[in-house]
This record gives C-alpha cells, structure tokens and sequence, in this order.
C-alpha cells in the first residue's frame, strides 16, 4: 500500500510542476479552461467519492452553487475579495449545507439518495432565482477582482491557485480513500448489512462521506466563482449536477486522478462541441454516456488498466 | 369562504395534474423496480404532439370537439412508440446491473430526448388553447372558474379508478401482482416476465405522456419542463410511497391542497411546500405512507 501511496504522490508532484509549467507554452485560452477544468474536478471528485459507496447523486450542483453562492454573498455584502477568505466560507457553507440535509439523506440508499439531492438541488434553483433581493435572481451576482494576500489575481495567478488547491484536496481525497472510512465505504458499496454485522456503523460512514463530497463542491463552486468572476442560479440547476455525473462516468471511479482526467478531457470536448451544435449538447451527451455503460462500464481512467505495467500486478 | 372554494379548486386541478404525471412513474417502478428518469421528457413529448396536433386541427377550423381525442391519440402514440423503444433496446441490457447503472441509463435517455424536443419543436414556446377555451366557464358560489381542470379531475380519478379496477380485478393484475412480489417465482409458472416489463413500461410512458398532453392547453410549452416534472412526481411518489398508486393519490392530493394554500397566503413559498411536506414525511416515516421497506439481502 506504501508504494501505491507513493506512486499517487509522485504522479502528483509530476503533474504539479508540468502544471506550473504549461502556461509558458500555452495560450491563455487554453490556461483558463484548465482553470475551470480543475476546479470542476473537485465537485467531480464529490461524486466519484459518493460512487465508491454506490451512492449516485443528481444533486450534487447543490454544493457547488452553495460554495460559489458563499463567496458571491460575502462579496456584495460585506466587500471580502480575499481569495482564500472567500474559499473558506464556500467550504464552511458546503459542510453546513451538507451537514443539515445529510441527516435526512444518508438514510437512502440507490433511487432515493439520487432523487433527494436532485429535488434540495431544485429547492436551492428555485430559492436563487425567486429571492432576486438576496441573490440576484438571474443576473446573479459579480465577484470583482479577487486578491491574495492583498495582490489582485490575474488569470494566470488564479490558475495555479486553483491547481494547488485542487492538487491538495485530491492528495488529500486519496488519503480518505485508503483510510478505515474509506474502505468502509467500498465495504458499503459490495454488501451493507455484512459491514453493520462486523460492527461498523453503515450511517456514520455515509454521513461523513456525504460531508466531505459537499465540501469538495462547495470549493469548487467558490474556485468558479473565482475564476469566471460571475455566479448565475445555473450553478443549481439539474444539468450542472447531470454534467457532474456524466463527468465521473466518464473518467471513471478507479482513481483520485480520474476525475481530473475526465473533467479536463470534458472541457476540452464541450469547447468545440458546443459551438459545433448548441441544439445537439445534450444528446451527444446522453449518446457517450449509454456507450460508456455499455461498452467501457470503468470508465476512461479503467483504459490505463490496459496499459503494460512494470511494477505491481 | 370564497377564497377556500378557490384555494380548493385550484388545489383539485394541481392535484388532478400532479396525479396524472405522478402515476406512471410509480407504476413504472412498481413493477420493474427501476425509476424512468426520462418520464419527465415523455410528458414533454405528450404535450409537445398534442398541441401540435389541436394547432394543426384547429387549423382546419372544423369542431374543437375532436381535439380531445387528439391529445389522447397523441399520447398513446409516444407512449406506445417510445415506451417500448427504450424498454426494448435499452433498459432490457441493464436489469441485471446494479440500480445506479439502470439510474444512469435512463438519464442518458432523458439527455437525448431533451434535445430530440429542441430540434423537432424549436425553443420558441407553443400554445395551443383550444380545447381549454372550448369548454367554456363555470360560476360556483361566486367563482368563476373554467370547466377544463374538472375534465382534468375526472380523467385523473378514472385513470386512478382503471389502474386500480386492472391491478386487483383482473387476471393481467394478477400476473403484474406476481411479477413484483417474486420476478423469478413467475418466470418458473410460466409468466412471460419480460412482456409484462415491456407492457409495464408502456403503459407508464403512456401516462406521462397522456399528463403532458392534457397540460398543453393550460400552459404555453417550452422546453426544459422534463426535469421540473420528474422532479415534482418524484416528491409525490416519495410521500406515497414507491410503487404504491394509492400512495400517489394521497401524496398528489397533500400536495395539491398545501400548494394551492400556499400561493394564496404566502406566494414566496409555493415551490418550496412540496419539498417541506415530502422531508417531513420522509423523516418521520421513511417509506412513505404506503411504501413498504425493502428487505436487504445478506
């Protein structure tokens, strides 16, 4: 297990310094989509998090729009634009939020968890669009010019905040995953009923995960916020949570890094996608997405299995 | 007084709506055990034909009598050409995989005819009336109100009425009671299980998008509505109970009544009634009033 530790923090520092590098070389369009990729992965990371207990979620734009909605809030009331302050906040939204309707949530399992967060999720949409005093209602709210430590961020300022953050909190996601809890939850995900009977509680392991999941949205979401500098209700809506789900399916729930892989794999898609047949988005969507259940149920990230490997297995 | 007969009526129609779309969608579970996330998208399907058939019809300016049977033909069409589509050719792969893979399955479906409706039907919304304005209006102790959400009620305590008369009068209900109590205990006394899931199926698509066709002449149509409908029967059905049709006429008439309340004592909160009735009911009892708790296999 040590090795395999090791060999996911190597990889990390690779990716951090070939990261930190890329902007040299690439143009700035480029850097802000990875930007918004990055970042993305963390509320990607949230559902790959909650799949490896079986738990789907369609709700997941919830977190997202609370963390970006935080930091938003903070901004047009009470003038914060320290970067670090406003991600702070979306976390401690995230973990409110999550901890409030966790209670109720984590008794479902299958069909029900995936409904209940789609349904707060609507409630959360309908909320920012009607209370238009509070939150703006669809002209939602601009963030200006975030600083760090005083200094205002340029793009490529944000961009490597956001790598590092994003960096860390998968590194730290990794951790969980090889952690009691974590094994707890692939435990939870193969049989139930037999991890209650060795005498570990199911519904603790799910809370606490379920947690976790809404916290790593919620940055993300305040990560957005951040980098596009405007925060809409959309950040709530269905087909953002949808874009979460069909992201993780698609990089695959084998590895921390998976989402990462997919999230940037995705941008880059929907970039040239989108302009190519705005009407047709959704149905290519739905198209790769029954391929991938049929045809390559592990994802993308299940392609490196395939690859010759020197060390282990 | 007359406020109540309003708050009433309107809480009868959204009830009569909420039951029509709210239907399928349970029944569809009761007996495959799987929850059609695209049902929302085969409501607006149903109602994207229907008031394309009544505007064509009407058109032709002959009696708008006959446009009611449009907008049931239109439903069974999509019912009966999508239903079995997907049951067929997809959901059949997938009986055997884990509930997120049949979960995920069905919204890749509902994606896919989310766009099918944008480019059949463009974005700019449709409004066919006809057969709302047709039937005229009615005074009720000082209210005037229109004769089409009593059309509406009827339809949706008939459809209750039919569901019920099919799944405990008859030998079809019987083979469905079967097939959802012990799926392989019916394979081995001859059922043919499959048909019955095909047959199942069809007939929730059928009801959703009877739902969506039968709404088309209150509401102008635009697209995007599939989500806000699955999501609202979800909450229904999940007061009921999973599975349970009665559950769905409870739930449906619950939230019917409170939302009606609702938007004439406290507008702001209309949206949110049907999801604070649906989490009281879930944390006190967690099935749903006539949902039964499943046994967790070791």
């Amino acid at each position: 297990m040590t090795t395999r530790t090791r060999t996911v923090a190597l990889l990390l520092i690779v990716a951090l310094v070939l990261l930190v590098g890329l902007p040299l070389l690439l143009p700035e369009w480029i850097i802000f989509l990875l930007t918004v990729a990055s970042a993305k992965a963390l509320a990607v990371l949230g559902v790959v998090l909650l799949l490896r207990g079986k738990l789907l979620t369609f709700g997941h734009a919830l977190y997202y729009a609370a963390g970006a909605y935080a930091g938003g809030m903070a901004v047009r009331y009470w003038g914060v634009h320290e970067a670090l302050v406003l991600l702070a906040l979306a976390l401690v939204a995230g973990v409110a939020v999550s901890a409030i309707l966790g209670l109720l949530v984590a008794r479902y399992r299958a069909v029900y968890f995936a409904l209940l967060n789609l349904a707060f999720s609507m409630v959360l949409y309908g909320m920012l669009l009607k209370l238009y005093d509070v939150f703006g209602g669809t002209d939602g709210i601009g963030i200006a010019e975030p600083t760090l430590a005083g200094f205002r961020l340029s793009g490529l300022a944000m961009y490597e905040l956001t790598i590092v953050i994003t960096a860390l909190l998968v590194y730290l996601t990794h951790r969980f995953f090889v952690s009691p809890l974590g094994y707890t939850l692939r435990a939870i995900r193969d049989n139930e009923v037999r991890v209650e009977y060795m005498g570990v509680s199911v519904w603790r392991a799910v809370y606490v995960s379920y947690i976790i999941a809404g916290a790593l949205a919620a940055v993300s979401g305040g990560l957005i916020a951040l980098a596009v500098g405007h925060i809409t209700p959309d950040l709530a809506f269905w087909s953002q949570s949808g874009e979460f789900v069909f992201v993780a399916i698609l990089g695959g729930t084998g590895s921390v890094l998976a989402p990462v892989v997919g999230s940037v794999l995705f941008e880059f898609v929907r970039n040239y996608a989108f302009k190519l047949s705005p009407y047709t988005w959704q149905m290519t969507l739905g198209i790769v997405l029954l391929l991938i259940i049929f045809f390559l149920p592990g994802g993308v990230w299940s392609l490196t299995a395939r690859l010759p490997r020197r060390s282990h297995r | 007084m007359r406020l109540l007969l309003v708050v009433g009526l309107d809480g009868l129609t959204y009830a009569s709506w909420l039951f029509l779309v709210s239907a399928g969608l349970t029944f569809t579970y009761g007996v495959l055990r799987v929850l059609n996330l695209a049902h929302g998208n085969l409501y607006a399907l149903g109602a994207y034909l229907g008031a394309t058939l009544v505007l064509h019809y009407a058109a032709t300016g002959s009696t708008p009598a006959l446009t009611y049977a449009l907008l049931l033909i239109a439903a069974l069409v999509i019912g009966a050409v999508v239903g079995p589509l997907i049951e067929r050719f997809f959901l059949r792969r997938v009986y055997s995989r884990d509930e997120e893979v049949q979960l995920l399955l069905t919204f890749s479906i509902s994606l896919i005819l989310e766009d099918v409706v944008k480019l059949v039907w463009g974005v700019t919304p449709i409004f066919a009336d006809l057969p709302y304005t047709y039937l005229g209006r009615v005074r009720l102790g000082g209210v005037n109100y229109a004769w089409y959400p009593f059309l509406l009620a009827a339809i949706a305590l008939a459809i209750g009425g039919l569901l019920w008369l099919v799944v405990t009068r008859t030998r079809l209900g019987k083979i469905l009671t079967s097939v959802i109590s012990d799926r392989e205990v019916s394979l081995t006394l001859g059922i043919n299980v499959p048909r019955v899931y095909t047959l199942a199926f069809t007939a929730g698509a059928v009801l959703a998008a009877l739902g969506g066709a039968l709404t088309a002449p209150m509401f102008s149509l635009v697209p995007g509505v599939g989500a806000d409908v699955l999501v609202t029967s979800f909450a229904v059905i999940a007061i009921g109970g999973l599975g349970s049709i009665g559950g769905a006429a409870l739930g449906s008439l619950l939230v019917g009544m409170a939302r009606s309340f609702a938007v004439y004592k406290f507008p702001e909160l209309d949206l949110f009634v049907i999801y604070l009735i649906m989490a009281l009911v879930l944390l006190f009892r967690p099935q749903g009033f006539f949902g039964e708790i499943e046994v967790r296999r070791i």
